[in-house]
């Protein structure tokens, strides 16, 4: 039996931590508190163990260790206490795989309308995948795909049907 | 002779492997081909030309062709789960124990009883059906329908569920190449070199084309081509790969057969790419066109280039004596072909005046009788040719010479293959010098950009030899004929066949268009001309080139069909990709799902989401259960999974003058900590959802949505607020799943509660009805709502949706001694309407407004706009005639059907009854031990006591009387516990 | 199916991520407008055979609402922009105006400035 295209693993550990607010007034302020710089449209910015990723205009989304939330919470709340803003926890609100292997993107292919080989290295991808909504960004050896937690499942099932054995998107 | 067949020649074959031979079954019989051979081919080597029979008159057919456009050789494929009907024995490639079977034959392919149409085809002509089951008007349904039903269709749906896996996939590329032939082969290359990702997508399992076999030195530069673009990373090629349809924007689907007929392979059968090509070249090449003359319909009546295919590519011959029959030079390559496979070519009929081109000469060289200004008269033979009859082309058919022979070769000249092209809109040119229709260069179908999307090469352009890249010399002009001979009598047009699957025939376009049928759309259709699963790839041009001799018009002045995708059929199977099974939606579950699951829940979908209905117990009926659940609650405690419901925070100094224009009521006015209950409009007033708002903060407050509104609802905040006052100050958030929602409901809540322990003050004076407060509760952090949608004691508990299920636990294990039921929807729905209380769905259908439900006392007064506002104040919408919410109480203790209606005095113009009203909910009510409804109904609030009748078919009328809609503690003091 | 490009994210984005809206730059009438006026605003749609503006969101992305404007017998996309505006840009007309030179807007001028303006003041 050949091997899958790609690994999928639910990821269970990731706080998220959604912020609403007019990044051109408030985007440094928002760096200084996460401690991550400021993506660029369409992009994520990461210092390792945290990510900042540009999710719309006026939203971003940071993904942390989920110990970490509480604190990042409470410090962009802090942070952004003149602004009009809104900083929710969202961590259980959504489900993260893990797409790792060489064919990671073969299997990212068959389910999503994004081009997703001319996404640049650090760019986050809103689309979806099959019939969900879905963000898409790299990590080293393949892709995270965030979703949500109401769909785990069904994410799971796309993903490892799409990544089943011998079904490499190579021409024949 | 081989065992592959007695037509298998010694020699030959550039397709074929001989060193494998696949065995396979037609008809219940067991036969042997090799590896490369088609369906057709394997089954021509062992002699079997009759393949199926014709739609209408079941007349014997063998193949026509070697391809995609094959209209007679369909064939069932396969057995159980995997079969398909309609499988193009030319275009399947031959797999070792394939299992086929002939089809729309009865009892069997040599014996059809069905084939008595054929003796009575003067009585099937065109618009045979139209005008048959026409008159009388009530046999339609009775009478016509089972007939047409039972003879329509083509081959038999399969019946089982299809065992393969299919899948789909998304490709972005700069060019695409649809043909792999030498055109597209040297396309693909030039793009390729102008840095460009390219795919090459060719629908046979081989590159080239008609090039290898058409010629000189033609694999040659095919093989060179393909050593090149091999050697480049941007150029991706695929073989088995059919571009089926151009759409819009550039989007090109193509299927890729991975593993057709093969399903030991433990891959896909078919993956269906969805491409976004930046252009698109089509180099799709040209076919055969058919040429009509009496008999061409004969079992071994071939195209030319097919035959020379069927010797070339798979050493078999169609038969042993060919006569080639012409209007160009190519079909003479035809009797080269079969001359030097040692096959006897007797006459070359050919309907020019004059044949002399250096094709003609080379076959004359080989000591071929060629007769010019000929044609055929008719063929001798029923289920395959036995003698040709042969006479002048100008003449009306007097034979001159009758040849022995069992095969015929013909060739009506070409056409190019404009699908792409034309299906989203490229233009086409009638040439009179080459006798087709091909692309305008000038009229391409456009993109996004305004520009071309898509052009044309090669043969599919019109430039039918490609001389440039193949060498091939000039060939003399080819003569449109479109009935042979010239002058045929009406009785041989009753024989020629346009459309061969239908059973088209030329005598039938004729009619259509002495009968009037000038349009070529309105002639298709009334024919059938094109219509068969071949989509009239052979047919189309002869059959419109009859219409315009028929009304005495250029061709171009008829013009064309509509070009329609796909090219060739589609399985289901591939166009549903991966959405079957457990994937074939998203079913959205909650974090107690597994917890229902494992507690024998029955769940009912709501949206995409899947909630508990009730948890029958074993031996309970689900009606019992749901009964047993209410009765738990009213008695003591229950706990409903609410987590679906939609949560939407509101947040910024806006925010309470956006949700006064959201709400018909007044939210900005709520204060911090408290609840209140509203109704969402949309701009044509009617209800939209309703549900329960909470004010968090100063500017923030969460919006609780039904649970198939949330997203509707969120979407709805956010057009308005992106779109209408985009300089309002609110940010909105769907957060409906971060939150795992509990509804702990009846009489002994509160105690259930308190025992999980915890920092929140449950008590009636610190958390009054319409109160919520946060803190922990068992440790989890929470928020909690004082609201009841049961009419009893009711508190709605949100916690993180990770702690949901820890939550719903807690609360089971400490509410043993009480009893604590889960309840599910349905429990739910009967205790809200013994409330008389509405559900968005049921007592709303689009069509309602909160005042027909006697919910004014939710709309402000005060306030001078909110959305659906003015819409409410139309006539149509303050019309006290408009039906209003009321109880209905059945007379008879029947339950009332759903949606009856209830009949008032007189009918309407259709002779129908007139109405006066309809039941909108309706139960058996366990804690009043009645039925219960709700209903819509003229003047209902002012009709207490009145009885309305509800006829329903086939039963005794049902009859209710008209009540307040709240059955149950009217006075609403079980809520406060 | 349409390939649309989110002035938001710059993303081209196709049909099935995003969410069609109807006509765009209706002016919304409320309560005092008379039956007319809401009429026109609810239900009177111009559904022209060429140039035509309207509103589609980015619903499988960044959420935002746009506008789009493009021709809706060729499906020649002039451009997308965004949906804080009651009339379309000048760039828009502009790129309408270089492949329909015969193409007239059917609003005034003077009410097209009161664009985007008073979102970015
Ligand atoms: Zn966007």
């Amino acid at each position: 039996m050949a091997e899958a295209l790609a690994k999928i693993s639910q990821v269970q550990d990731w706080g998220m931590i959604q912020i609403r607010a007019d990044l051109a007034r408030a985007g440094d302020a928002i760096a200084a508190a996460v401690g991550v710089a400021l993506p660029e449209r369409g992009r994520i910015t990461s210092d390792g163990s945290r990510s900042l990723g540009w999710m719309s205009p006026d939203e971003l989304l940071l993904v942390l260790p989920r110990a970490e939330a509480a604190e990042a919470l409470a410090a962009l709340q802090d942070a952004l206490s003149t602004e009009h803003a809104l900083v929710l926890d969202v961590s259980d609100m959504r489900a993260v795989f893990r797409i790792q292997g060489a064919k990671a993107l073969d299997v990212l292919m068959k389910l999503c309308p994004a081009d997703l080989a001319a996404m640049p290295e650090d760019g986050l991808r809103r689309t979806r995948a099959a019939q969900v909504a879905c963000g898409i960004w790299r990590e080293p050896g393949g892709y995270v795909l965030i979703g949500f937690r109401s769909v785990a499942d069904y994410l799971r099932g796309i993903l490892t049907g799409a990544a089943a054995p011998g079904t490499q998107l190579d021409p024949r | 002779m081989t065992e592959t067949g007695p037509f298998r020649l010694p020699r030959g074959g550039r397709l074929i492997d001989r060193a494998y031979q696949l065995p396979f079954r037609f008809d219940g019989r067991q036969m042997r081909g090799l590896l490369g051979d088609t369906l057709a081919s394997a089954l021509l080597a062992n002699g079997q030309l009759m393949m199926g029979r014709s739609f209408k008159y079941h007349r014997p057919r063998g193949p026509i062709a070697s391809g995609a456009e094959e209209p007679n050789a369909l064939l069932g494929l396969g057995q159980g789960g995997r079969f398909e009907p309609n499988q193009r024995a030319t275009t399947t490639p031959l797999v070792g124990g394939m299992v086929t079977t002939p089809q729309n034959c009865w009892p069997s392919l040599n014996a059809d009883i069905g084939a008595v149409n054929n003796w009575l085809y003067r009585f099937f002509p065109a618009g045979f059906y139209y005008k048959t089951f026409m008159h009388p008007r009530p046999f339609w349904k009775h009478v016509f329908e089972p007939i047409i039903r039972r003879s329509a269709g083509l081959g038999k749906a399969p019946t089982e569920a299809d065992p393969d896996r299919y899948e789909q996939a998304y490709a972005h590329v700069d060019v695409v190449v649809v043909g792999g032939g030498i055109a597209g082969l040297t396309a693909a290359r030039d793009a390729a070199r102008d840095g460009k990702s390219v795919w090459l997508v060719e629908q046979t399992p081989h590159f080239g084309g008609r090039t290898p076999t058409d010629h000189a030195d033609g694999q040659a530069r095919v093989d060179a081509l393909l050593a090149e673009l091999r050697g480049m990373a941007n150029v991706t090629l695929r073989r088995s790969t059919q571009a089926t349809g151009l759409y819009d924007h550039g989007y090109l689907l193509v299927r890729e057969s991975l593993a057709d007929h093969d399903p030991n392979a433990g891959i896909p059968r078919q993956r269906l790419w969805r491409i976004r090509a930046g252009h698109v070249v089509v180099a799709s090449g040209a076919l055969e066109r058919p040429l009509s003359f009496a008999g061409n319909d004969v079992p071994g009546v071939i195209l030319a280039s097919a035959v020379r295919d069927y010797i070339d590519n798979y050493g078999v011959a169609p038969g042993r004596r060919i006569v080639i029959v012409t209007n160009n030079d190519d079909a003479y390559r035809t009797a080269l072909v079969a001359l030097d496979a040692g096959l006897e070519v007797p006459v070359v009929i050919d309907a020019r005046s004059a044949a002399g081109g250096a094709l003609p000469a080379a076959v004359r060289a080989r000591g071929v009788r060629v007769l010019t200004g000929s044609a055929i008269a008719g063929i001798k033979g029923g289920q395959a040719v036995e003698a040709v009859k042969i006479c002048a082309h100008s003449g009306s058919g007097q034979v001159t010479e009758t040849v022995d022979a069992d095969c015929v070769a013909m060739s009506g000249g070409w056409s190019p293959v404009v699908h792409l092209w034309s299906h989203c809109g490229g233009k086409l040119n009638w040439s009179d010098a080459q006798a087709m229709f091909a692309p305008d260069p000038n009229r391409p179908p456009t993109g996004a950009d305004g520009k071309a999307m898509a052009s044309c090469v090669g043969a599919a352009a019109g430039d039918l030899l490609v001389p440039a890249l193949t060498g091939a010399q000039a060939e003399s002009a080819t003569m449109p004929v479109w009935v042979m001979p010239a002058h045929a009598t009406r009785k041989m047009k009753f024989k020629m066949w346009l459309d061969f699957q239908n059973d088209v025939k030329v005598s039938d376009v004729e009619l259509a268009a002495q009968e009037g049928y000038h349009s070529v759309e309105h002639t298709k259709r009334y024919t059938t001309l094109g219509m068969a699963t071949d989509q009239g790839k052979v047919s189309n041009i002869n059959g419109l080139a009859v219409l315009s001799n028929a009304l005495n018009q250029p061709i171009p002045a008829t013009g064309t069909t509509t070009f329609r995708p796909p090219y060739t059929p589609l399985t289901l199977g591939t166009i549903a990709g991966e959405a079957r099974g457990e994937i074939f939606q998203p079913l959205r579950k909650t974090p107690m799902h597994g917890w229902h699951e494992s507690h024998g829940a029955f769940f009912e979908p709501v949206g995409h989401w899947r909630r508990p209905y009730c948890y029958p117990k074993a031996g309970e009926s689900h009606a019992d259960a749901v009964a047993r659940e209410i009765r738990a609650v009213r008695a003591s405690v229950g706990t409903l999974d609410a987590s679906t419901l939609g949560k939407i925070i509101v947040k910024g100094p806006d925010a309470g003058r956006f949700l006064d224009m959201m709400y018909t009521g007044m939210m900005s006015t709520l204060p911090v900590g408290k609840c209140r209950y509203g109704l969402i409009c949309n701009e044509n007033g009617f209800l939209s959802d309703d549900g329960v708002a909470a004010r968090l903060s100063e500017d923030t407050w969460l919006v609780h949505t039904t649970t198939g509104g949330a997203e509707r609802m969120h979407g709805h905040m956010e057009d308005w607020l992106q779109c209408e006052w985009w300089d309002w100050k609110v940010w909105t958030a769907n957060v409906t799943e971060q939150w795992a929602q509990v509804a702990v409901v009846g009489p002994k809540a509160r105690v259930l509660l308190e025992r999980l322990g915890g920092q929140i003050d449950l008590s009636p004076e610190a958390l009054p009805f319409m109160g919520w407060a946060e803190g922990e509760i068992a440790g989890i952090p929470a928020r909690v709502y004082r609201i009841s949608f049961s009419g009893e004691l009711s508190f709605e508990v949100a916690v993180p949706a990770n702690r949901g299920l820890e939550l719903w636990e807690k609360l089971h294990e400490a509410g043993r001694d009480l009893n604590v039921t889960p309840y599910g929807t349905e429990a739910m729905h009967v205790m809200r309407a013994e409330k008389g209380f509405i559900m968005i769905g049921d007592e709303t259908d689009g069509t309602v407004i909160p005042q027909d439900l006697g919910l004014n006392w939710a709309i402000s007064k005060k306030k001078t706009d909110y959305i659906g506002k003015r819409a409410q104040e139309r006539s149509h919408m303050t019309d006290p005639r408009r039906w209003k919410l009321v109880g209905l109480e059945s007379v008879d203790g029947r339950v009332l059907p759903d949606g009856v209606y209830a009949v008032a005095d007189g009918v309407n113009p259709n002779g129908q009854r007139n109405t006066q009203g309809r039941v909108t909910s309706t139960y058996m009510s366990p804690t009043l031990s009645k039925p219960i409804a709700m209903g819509l109904v003229l003047n209902g609030p002012e009709r207490m006591g009145e009885v309305l009748e509800f006829p329903v078919a086939g039963q005794e009328s049902y009859k209710a009387r008209i009540c307040d809609p709240v059955f149950y503690d009217k006075e609403g003091s079980r809520a406060n516990g | 199916m349409l390939t649309l490009t989110c002035p938001y994210c710059g993303i081209a984005a196709e049909e099935t991520e995003l969410q069609p809206g109807g006509e765009a730059h209706l002016k919304r009438f409320g309560p005092g407008s008379t039956d007319e006026e809401f009429e026109a605003y609810l239900f009177a749609r111009k559904n022209p055979k060429g140039v035509h503006f309207e509103r589609w969101r980015h619903a499988y992305g960044c959420g935002k609402w746009f506008m789009a404007a493009r021709d809706t017998a060729t499906l020649q996309v002039f451009g997308t922009y965004s949906a804080q505006t009651p009339h379309p840009t000048p760039e828009i007309v502009a790129a309408i105006r270089a492949h329909r030179p015969d193409w007239q807007p059917d609003w005034t001028e003077a009410t097209a400035d009161t664009s985007a303006e008073s979102l970015n003041a």
